[in-house]
């Protein structure tokens, strides 16, 4: 399979990608890694006129102490998140999870701020940042703003993004010792998530997003809400697919995907609480 | 576009289109047919190389990605006539049937020795979990990459 013919130009800085997407319009698509976007194209699902090649922008890969939290480049690889000491210390969930995304060929490839902008539901790192409370950085012509990853996901494969902004940096707080886990249940080693589960529980309170269980990444706050409440792991656990509307698909239909998130909520919060 | 990749030590200059697949570019521009198309999703692993050192999937990286980059494929392995001490020690264990996932096997486990070198047989498994043999052929895979990694 090959992708339908587009321009490709490159981008040396962050500032030059988004005059370059700023001038060439909505038809085009900022490639980082690619192993979200390629894939599309090679399907024809996709059909950007225009490839902005960002990968070369050194100076977004970067895993950087921020006081309160962790300052992560766009352009940072899984394999990178993975393997961070940083991360490892300060949000072993994140680093954790990223040692789940695809398998290690992809991991060499993929990048944060590609599988956060990309906004599948199914992927598995915009679930764990939402679980963290995590902020995004995007960066347009008029400068940088803030967005709250709770704000982020709008729809499938839509975010809160603009067509001239770019993604530039992802920043997650630092979790102090807080449990947690991150739940993966699919049939074969490298799939994606049928339904995945990222939680923390500790002394700021809980978050728990899941994976694969709607059109966005979903934060289940009741689940959190009913632990604040003071009520028991397998009780809140119940509560875990009230902000979902899952999807029917060849892997699962709407009511195994709700059991589902209840198991592996109950699972991954008994994890995070022992 | 014109690019220049390294590829087995050798420079190549070459115009390509930019939609242009790395592996499409190794396979019949430069004629180095060891790396196979399997899925062409991302999903097999035979078309696994080393770009910069580190195993990829070929049929989901651009050419014009890998402009001014090293890639290694299963042809570059050999020294001097002499295989990679992973080529004898899937020939030596038996860690290949039809072949077919062999090359990329081959990349996946050296890839992955580089980066932890002393794996344990889970860490083998997990380690080449993109990579599928339709043969079922893992057992004789992974005794044949932990054989390398003990220098055997």
């Amino acid at each position: 399979m090959i992708p339908a013919a587009f321009e490709y130009v490159r981008a040396g800085s962050a500032a030059e990608a988004i005059s370059l997407i700023g001038e060439h319009g909505e038809e085009a698509k900022f490639l980082a890694g690619g192993h979200s976007l390629l894939p599309l194209m090679k399907l024809r699902l996709a059909s950007p006129s225009v490839l902005v090649d960002i990968g070369r922008v050194g100076d977004l890969s970067y895993i950087r102490d921020a006081g309160d939290h962790i300052a992560i480049g766009a352009l940072t690889r899984h394999m990178d998140v993975e393997t961070s000491a940083l991360l490892q210390e300060h949000v072993p969930l994140l680093a954790h999870a990223a040692g789940h995304v695809g398998d290690p060929q992809v991991r060499h490839r993929g990048t944060m701020g590609g599988t956060i902008a990309h906004a599948d539901p199914a992927s598995d790192l915009p679930a764990t940042t939402l679980a963290l409370g995590a902020t995004y950085v995007a960066t347009g012509p008029n400068g940088s703003r803030e967005i709250a990853a709770a704000d982020f996901y709008q729809g499938f494969l839509e975010s809160a993004l603009e067509p001239d902004e770019m993604l530039t940096e992802i920043r997650v707080p630092k979790m102090n010792g807080a449990g947690w886990s991150f739940q993966k249940f699919n049939r074969r080693a490298q799939d994606w998530a049928i339904v995945g589960v990222a939680a923390w529980r500790g002394a700021a309170g809980s978050g728990v997003a899941l994976v694969n269980m709607g059109s966005t990444p979903v934060l289940a706050t009741s689940v959190s809400a009913a632990l604040a409440g003071g009520a028991s792991v397998s009780d809140a656990a119940q509560l875990a697919a009230s902000e979902a509307e899952p999807q029917s698909d060849l892997n699962a239909s709407t009511e195994y995907r709700t059991h589902l998130a209840k198991v592996l909520v109950r699972r991954a919060l008994e994890q995070a609480s022992a | 576009m014109k690019i220049s990749v390294t590829v087995n030590g050798t420079v190549h200059e070459s115009d390509v289109e930019p939609r242009t697949l790395l592996v499409h570019y190794v396979r019949e521009t430069l004629g180095l047919t060891g790396t196979n198309v399997g899925c062409d999703t991302s999903s097999c692993g035979a078309c696994s190389l080393h770009l910069d050192g580190e195993a990829v999937k070929s049929c989901t990286v651009l050419a014009v990605q890998a402009d001014g980059a090293q890639v290694t494929t299963i042809e570059g392995m050999a020294t001097d006539g002499e295989m990679h001490p992973m080529q004898k020690a899937f020939m030596e264990n038996h860690g290949l049937q039809c072949g077919y996932c062999t090359p990329g096997m081959v990349m996946a486990a050296t890839s992955l020795l580089k980066e932890n070198p002393n794996p344990t047989e889970a860490e083998v498994r997990l380690g080449l979990e993109g990579n599928l043999c339709r043969c079922t052929g893992y057992h004789n895979i992974v005794k044949s990459v932990l054989a390398c990694a003990a220098g055997e």
